[in-house]
């Protein structure tokens, strides 16, 4: 390798890698140790200051760990606030989760058996919602659950209900807002699996006594099942934290950890709080993804 | 089968080969001066040793053939000469000056690849283009020379499609003409003939000799396929486990392999395990508890009575008969097991030395188009060959 | 192909209408000439109009433009660096951390990157605004980029660039003829994504940005939350029909360039 092959090589890892090191990683560093001071009415509000680094020394030895014991105090009282908008984020995730899979399976199946020159079309359709803007769709909703909103006359006029549901707001709108908005999550990785399916499989099944309910359920969902898990994990947990649809769609019952930090930070300036939640928060998502990753290792050594 | 590749082979030539080709010998020319030459070369993959302490040395004008099976090291060595990778010991010469350390791009040696590896965004005329373009010939000599490349592989007004709009018969080609368009002193060709199918495959074989005789360039080409190597080449090595073990032309190879693995892995034959009887002169006669005495003929044996061996014989040179064979010829009777048919020839299977004996292979050419064949399963038979068909092979 | 049963085709129609129902009763109500959403009051044009004088808006909408151009560009240089030294260089030092780094972004909740770079600013005390935003939005897309270009580059025939080498070509050479030539509808995908995904965020520039620059999302946030008016309906649409445009001729491009190939 000549010296200029060498110093180009150097250079394509360097950039990248120092510019993740100061925007990434150093970020990451200052929550850690942000989540581990008191707060203070000074600005920025917190003690004590990072004040350059000859005084690193210093500045590592004044660690307190009183927002981790503040927080683990509040998840173990009874009437705990940020214990329930963890437990809560999680419920609406995994429901959000639950829909999106009952909703985008038989879609991304369908569109997996249309014929070929459909799918291209159909595929750049499910994507198209992405690429227009995630504030807007949110918003779009807001105007059909909102008071005398198109949904609420299209059931009065049908006759199916006599008032106003007055579903923003609620959760149920949450929930609403939650699955439209990530339905294309579940539904790319989904066909993309349900794809590559060998159809003949499903002949060979049938061909050997199956039903065609027996078939899927034996055949197409177990071999399916690498595109839910992809499917689900990019769904849960992007949801775990999301604060943009509970802020809009939401009320004041359905406050998520996302929402929490959101307010930590701008309404109550508590800045090594809404650390200390936020480290509490990645733990309770790099759980699960994990055992995912473990998963799908052993999935591919077994292949 | 290689037989039949060879007898198809004769007519479709303009001259004999075998008169021109034979005069050609620089590798017993003492004064010849080597092209290339592999020194104690060793490569290793972790701790797999893909090239062990292996030399070798390339001839001027040569066409030569590495031939082994897959994982041998042949592609290994041939990268090594193109430059992708580098020796762990030993050095590699070109013309007498040590290059093992010189980059891909900076080296006089072409390589065609397998997968051809024609740049799919680039035309026909730019990819033949790109190695002239990297040595910054003026435009008109571009075009020039890869019209004159185009020709040369019969693709001319094809220079504006894309590869992908090529049958895989004319991508080979332009790979081809890419590779020969900057004159290289040496040619390597990976597998060339690996994704063409068969008629095409014999067609292109001879083209790429008369080529390399009229260009007068020196090729090496890599392939696991014999008849690919025998045909084309006019020496060959045939290597096993990251070494040569026989370096020859394709009839010494395949007449006088230097050990049963040559002899197996070049043709079919049929191996018979013996011990020397007796040695007279060029006469060596071995006892076989299958196919009992069998004499050969042998050049300057260096055989012992009593020595372990093997006798190969090849299929085709042995004959089947009903009725027992005069004397002067090495005989045994047995039984037919086995009748395979395969258009040019039958190959019949007969088990010889009774119940629990040896199955020898007997190749019948079928000289003639009457369907019922002369011999039938469970037929006694007897076989026969002369004292120059069999060869002994080292244990 | 079997034909669709009466089941698979009604999972598509619902499918779809969910998926594009909502924004269809968007588009309607930008042409509502009442201000009330119960109320039709008639074909109208008259938000479109007054859009136009929303200065403010307007405003945004430029600051999200050039917002966008520079970090996907940014995103999309990093992110094609970090994929050649990940798919390339095997085993460097630093690698694990590196592809930690590089992947981690695509997970990590808004709010705690948006959190985290809103402390990295206030304690570099580097006053918040455009390009901190930048910076921002050009390290989350740096992720997105760098697989997008990876996938790409993981089914490159290397053999490509050594019959390039072959033909006398240094790496620096082989690089800018054959590979990048050959990623390059990557790259492209790796920047219109890096793109988007800058023109859609709310939640870290507003950590990033602090009240130095108010990008779309940004107004149009702040506007919803104040009530649904008719002129973020007409914006919604105007936004809406762009992106369908540029997707769909994105597409149909693409795959008149595969047909073209053949």
């Amino acid at each position: 390798m000549s010296g200029r092959g060498a110093t180009a090589r150097r250079l394509v890892v360097a950039l990248p890698y120092l510019w993740l090191m100061l925007f990434f990683l150093a970020p990451f560093a200052i929550v850690l140790r942000i989540a581990l001071s008191e707060v203070a009415s000074a600005v920025p509000p917190y003690q004590p200051h990072f004040e350059g680094f000859s005084k690193l020394g210093e500045f590592l030895s004044g660690l307190d760990l009183g927002n981790f014991k503040t927080l683990l105090d509040d998840v173990l009282s009874g009437d705990s606030l940020y214990g329930a908008s963890y437990l809560y984020s999680l419920r609406i995730a995994a429901l959000t989760t639950l829909f999106a899979l009952l909703i985008g399976y038989p879609l991304a199946y369908a569109m997996a058996v249309a014929p070929k020159r459909w799918q291209g079309a159909l595929l750049v359709f499910v994507v198209l919602p992405f690429w227009t803007s995630f504030l807007i769709r949110v918003y779009a909703w807001m105007g059909i659950l909102g008071p005398e909103g198109p949904l609420d006359k299209l059931l009065m006029g049908l006759g199916l209900t006599d008032e106003p549901l007055r579903l923003l707001n609620t959760e149920a709108a949450v929930l609403i807002g939650m699955v439209y908005s990530y339905l294309p999550f579940m539904v790319l990785p989904l066909f993309a699996s349900l794809q590559k399916f060998d159809r003949s499989l499903l002949e060979a099944a049938a061909d050997l006594g199956a039903t065609p309910l027996t078939a899927f359920l034996t055949v197409t969902l177990p071999l399916s099942l690498p595109g839910i898990l992809a499917g689900a994990a990019l769904v849960f947990i992007p949801c775990v934290s999301e604060f943009v649809i509970p802020d809009l769609l939401g009320g004041p019952d359905t406050l998520m950890i996302g929402g929490v930090i959101w307010n930590e930070v701008f309404s109550n300036r508590d800045w090594p709080l809404a650390s200390a939640i936020a480290i509490a928060l990645l733990v309770v998502l790099v759980l699960p993804l994990v055992l995912l990753q473990r998963a799908r290792v052993a999935r591919e050594r077994a292949a | 089968m290689s037989e039949a590749a060879r007898t198809g082979a004769v007519p479709a030539r303009k001259a004999s080969p075998g008169s021109v080709r034979r005069a050609f010998q620089p590798w017993n020319d003492p004064a010849a001066k080597p092209l290339v030459s592999f020194r104690n070369v060793v490569k290793r993959f972790g701790n797999v040793t893909a090239v062990d302490d292996l030399s070798l040395s390339l001839y001027p004008r040569e066409f030569f053939a590495l031939l082994g099976p897959s994982g041998c090291g042949k592609t290994t060595l041939m990268r090594m000469l193109a430059g992708f990778e580098t020796p762990d010991a030993g050095e590699i010469l070109l013309d007498g000056v040590d290059i093992t350390k010189v980059p891909p791009h900076r080296r006089p040696i072409n390589m065609m690849f397998q997968s051809y590896a024609l740049f799919p965004h680039l035309s026909v005329a730019d990819n033949v283009a790109y190695g002239l373009r990297r040595e910054g010939l003026p435009k008109p000599e571009i075009t020039r020379r890869v019209e004159e490349m185009l020709a040369l592989v019969k693709l001319d007004g094809l220079g504006k499609r894309r590869p992908d709009q090529l049958s895989g018969g004319q991508r080979q080609r332009v790979a081809l003409a890419r590779s020969l368009a900057k004159r290289p002193k040496l040619l390597l060709l990976d597998e060339p003939m690996a994704a063409l199918d068969r008629k095409l495959r014999e067609a292109t074989q001879f083209e790429l000799m008369d080529l390399q005789s009229e260009l007068g360039l020196t090729f090496m080409v890599v392939t696991h396929d014999q008849d690919e190597a025998m045909t084309m080449a006019d020496r060959m090595a045939v290597m096993s486990h990251g070494k040569l073990v026989q370096i020859g032309p394709p009839d010494v190879i395949y007449e006088a392999p230097a050990t049963r693995y040559v002899a197996e892995f070049v043709g079919d034959i049929n191996i018979i395990e013996g011990r020397v009887a007796s040695v007279a002169g060029d006469l060596v006669t071995v006892e076989s508890a299958t196919a009992g005495t069998v004499e050969l003929d042998e050049e300057a044996p260096s055989l012992k009575p009593g020595e372990a061996i093997f006798v190969g014989l090849r299929p085709e040179k042995i004959t089947l008969s009903h009725d027992e064979p005069g004397q002067g010829v090495n005989k045994v009777a047995g039984e037919i097991w086995d009748i395979g048919y395969l258009g040019d020839f039958t190959m019949v299977q007969v088990m010889v030395g009774g119940e629990g004996g040896q199955l020898l292979k007997v190749a019948l050419a079928n000289r003639t188009r009457r369907i019922a064949r002369p011999f039938a399963w469970e037929d006694k038979v007897w076989l026969s060959w002369d004292v120059e068909a069999g060869l002994v092979l080292p244990p | 192909m079997k034909r669709l049963g009466p089941g698979l085709i009604l999972a598509l129609v619902f499918g779809f209408a969910f998926l594009y129902l909502p924004i269809l009763v968007l588009v309607a109500y930008s042409f509502n000439a009442s201000r009330l959403v119960a109320v039709w009051g008639g074909f109208s044009t008259h938000w479109y109009g007054a859009l136009m004088g929303n200065e403010a808006l307007l405003d945004a909408a430029w600051t999200s433009l050039r917002l966008a151009l520079v970090s996907a560009t940014a995103a999309t240089a990093l992110g094609t660096l970090a994929a050649l030294a990940l798919t390339r260089y095997g085993a460097f030092r630093g690698r694990t951390l590196f592809s930690g780094m590089v992947l981690a972004p695509l997970v990590m909740p808004e709010v705690i990157t948006g959190l985290s770079l809103l402390l990295l600013f206030i304690a570099l005390d580097v006053e918040r605004g455009f390009w901190t935003i930048a910076a921002a939005h050009a390290t989350f897309g740096l992720g997105f980029a760098c697989i997008v270009v990876q996938s790409r580059l993981m089914g490159f025939d290397r053999s490509l660039e050594e019959a390039a080498q072959d033909l006398g070509a240094t790496p620096f050479v082989t690089f800018w003829t054959v590979t990048l030539p050959l990623i390059w509808p990557a790259i492209a995908a790796a920047w219109m994504l890096a793109f988007a995904l800058s023109l859609d965020d709310l939640v870290v520039a507003t950590f990033a940005g602090g009240s130095g620059a108010a990008t779309l999302p940004i107004r149009l946030y702040s506007a919803v939350k104040r009530g649904v008016t008719p002129e973020i309906n007409a914006a919604c649409t105007i936004m809406i029909v762009t992106a369908a445009v540029v997707v769909i001729s994105a597409s149909l491009l693409m795959k008149r360039e595969q047909l073209s190939d053949r």
